[in-house]
């Protein structure tokens, strides 16, 4: 296991390779998806102050 | 293509993608993980730094792959006006940014154990970082104005003049001396990587694709709603005591 932490000598280049890449894509992921649950609120609250709407949501 | 242009015709086919792009990315990423830290061999010149290669090349291959997404996206709503394109590329060029300071950071990390420096500035490196600024300046100027229709074609006219850039990317290690290896994978002839070595980029390559997927659905659908909000509130703004027919049909 110390010898696959290891990374043959290369733990220090390796591991901080996968760590900023996964670190990067789920920071995106979580922004992205952060924004459109408060868009959908926003938005919830917006057509909910003039009353219920008219037509079903396209939405799935 | 104007059959994609309606924005609920978009939310039916992106409801239906979308958890199957989510399950491929998970699935893709799992296993293309498994094979590239466990599975594949060490490389008999770099050692265990060819591990970086599983995130470094797929994370180059998208950063192309999106922005050539970003310049149809930016010429079909220059030329065709396609309503739904403008909130493409404003939801692709964040993830194509990402995947650019991914390709940059884990070649930078690669570069300095196999080359002994972390940065140089050859034409492969210059012209990456160039696309970085890119994405950036889209981020940038999508979001500039006031009037989100002026961001839109602003940015749009950056995307396509940037597209310079993506064939300079390509060659750059065909037409200049430099520290970066020539392409492996796309070549005329099979490609000079071993089998074993192969499927962990194939498959990290997939998960970044299906990765790209997810996001993308995720952030046009965030744009959708802006619209929708926007929309709303102009007509509040126009018409404050009468009925907002026609708003929510956006």
């Amino acid at each position: 296991m110390s010898e696959f932490l290891d990374m043959g000598g290369y733990a220090a280049f390796v591991w901080p390779a996968y760590g900023v890449a996964a670190a990067a894509l789920v920071v995106l992921l979580f922004v992205s998806l952060r924004t459109l649950r408060a868009r959908e609120a926003e938005l919830a609250r917006a057509e909910g102050a003039r009353g219920p709407r008219r037509q079903a949501d396209d939405d799935a | 293509m104007h059959r994609f242009a309606n924005p609920a015709r978009f939310q039916r086919l992106a409801a239906s993608v979308f958890p199957w792009s989510v399950a491929a990315a998970v699935t893709l990423f799992a296993s293309g993980l498994y094979f590239a830290l466990f599975v594949s061999p060490r490389d008999y010149q770099q050692g265990e730094t060819v591990r970086i290669m599983y995130i470094h090349v797929p994370a180059a291959w998208m950063a192309l792959f999106v922005y050539v997404n970003l310049a149809v996206a930016s010429a079909a709503a220059l030329v065709w006006k396609h309503p739904l394109a403008d909130l493409a590329a404003k939801a692709m060029s964040p993830i194509g940014a990402t995947f650019t300071f991914v390709c940059l950071v884990t070649g930078s990390l690669w570069g300095q154990p196999m080359w002994g420096t972390w940065w140089v500035w050859d034409a492969r490196l210059t012209s990456v970082l160039v696309l970085f600024f890119l994405y950036v300046g889209h981020i940038a100027l999508a979001n500039a104005f006031d009037d989100p229709t002026r961001g839109a074609k602003s940015a749009a006219i950056l995307a396509l003049v940037g597209l310079v850039n993506v064939p300079i990317i390509k060659f750059s290690v065909d037409w200049w001396n430099t520290l970066h290896q020539p392409a492996s994978i796309t070549r005329l002839d099979a490609p000079a990587i071993h089998p074993a070595m192969l499927t962990p980029l194939v498959l990290m390559a997939a998960g970044f694709m299906a990765y790209f997927l997810v996001v993308t659905i995720i952030r046009i659908r965030a744009e959708l709603l802006e619209r929708r909000l926007r929309a709303l509130r102009l007509a509040r703004a126009a018409e404050p005591a009468g009925a907002m027919a026609g708003a929510d049909r956006l």
